[in-house]
């Protein structure tokens, strides 16, 4: 029973950080931002999501945690592939952004 | 069947109608392979939700990678835009 | 013991996910540029695998986390590919 408890606690936690992410999908000015501030997030709220499930039913824990790791260890590689096809397709930075640090990178390299 | 998994069945059924709505609007054509894409995705819950999870397995290894490897390739040997 | 659906928390999940769901979906259909579209595809995509976890736990079935695995596996090729493509490459 007490298991039951604290698995709904990641779950709801889970389910938390999975909307503040789509809404701060909907909200943000920018693509870099709309990744930067969802990726993240989403990842936060599967992985606590996921380990709510394996804490409710611990003989499924093992597969659980299988699950969260292949999500911690591919969900930054396709944010990282979408944020360089969004700069080297061309899309601008937001007006009010402070630095462009990739800019100044393929500036130096190719002088 | 549970009044829960109803409301989620309702509301996923919500995205195929207008993800299939994207896909018939969109001149971009690599917007409609992403629609592809979502509708493949929700396809396979929807396989899973009629107690089927060896299609739901299939529907998720072709349609996440090769469906969308053979759209791409034939879109980047025929052009990205639709002509009007 | 298998897990009760009819809990109070259980609905708040449901409709959390279910909103998630749906405003990704208003960003795939209106984002002005093609990235925009695609980090919604990969939303999307990270939150049909905890749905399918969470399915899973509703069916009270441990084969239904195969799906999932497999999912976790290859979803994120999909994106990869379109990224590879936007960027020039392929």
């Amino acid at each position: 029973m007490v298991g039951r408890i604290i698995g709904d606690i990641f779950l709801i936690i889970g389910g938390i950080f999975i909307f503040l992410a789509s809404l701060g999908l909907l909200r943000m000015p920018d693509v870099y931002n709309r990744m930067q501030t969802s990726t993240k997030a989403v990842t936060l709220g599967a992985m606590s999501s996921i380990l709510g499930v394996g804490i409710i039913h611990p003989a499924w824990l093992l597969k659980c945690i299988l699950i969260m790791l292949f999500i911690l260890f591919t969900n930054p590689v396709s944010a990282h592939a979408i944020g360089r096809a969004a700069y080297k397709s061309g899309v601008k930075l937001w007006k009010g952004s402070v630095c462009d640090k990739y800019g100044e990178h393929l500036e130096d390299k190719n002088e | 069947m549970n009044s829960l998994i109803l409301f989620m069945a309702l509301g996923l059924s919500v995205v195929l109608i207008v993800g299939t709505i994207i896909i018939y609007l969109s001149k971009d054509l690599l917007v409609a392979i992403l629609g592809s894409a979502v509708i493949s995705l929700i396809a396979s819950i929807f396989f899973l939700i009629l107690q089927a999870p060896d299609v739901a397995i299939t529907e998720a290894a072709i349609g996440a990678g090769l469906t969308t490897g053979i759209l791409l390739y034939a879109m980047k040997k025929t052009g990205r835009y639709e002509d009007d | 013991m298998p897990y009760e659906i009819h809990g109070l928390s259980v609905y708040i999940y449901v409709g959390l996910v279910m909103l998630g769901v749906i405003f990704s979906l208003i960003r795939l259909a209106i984002g002005p540029t093609a990235p925009d579209r695609v980090v919604a595809t990969d939303i999307l995509t990270t939150i049909t695998t905890v749905v399918l976890v969470v399915l899973a736990l509703f069916f009270d079935r441990q084969i239904y986390l195969d799906v999932a695995l497999v999912y976790a596996v290859l979803a994120f090729t999909a994106v990869v590919a379109i990224a590879r493509f936007l960027e020039g490459g392929l």
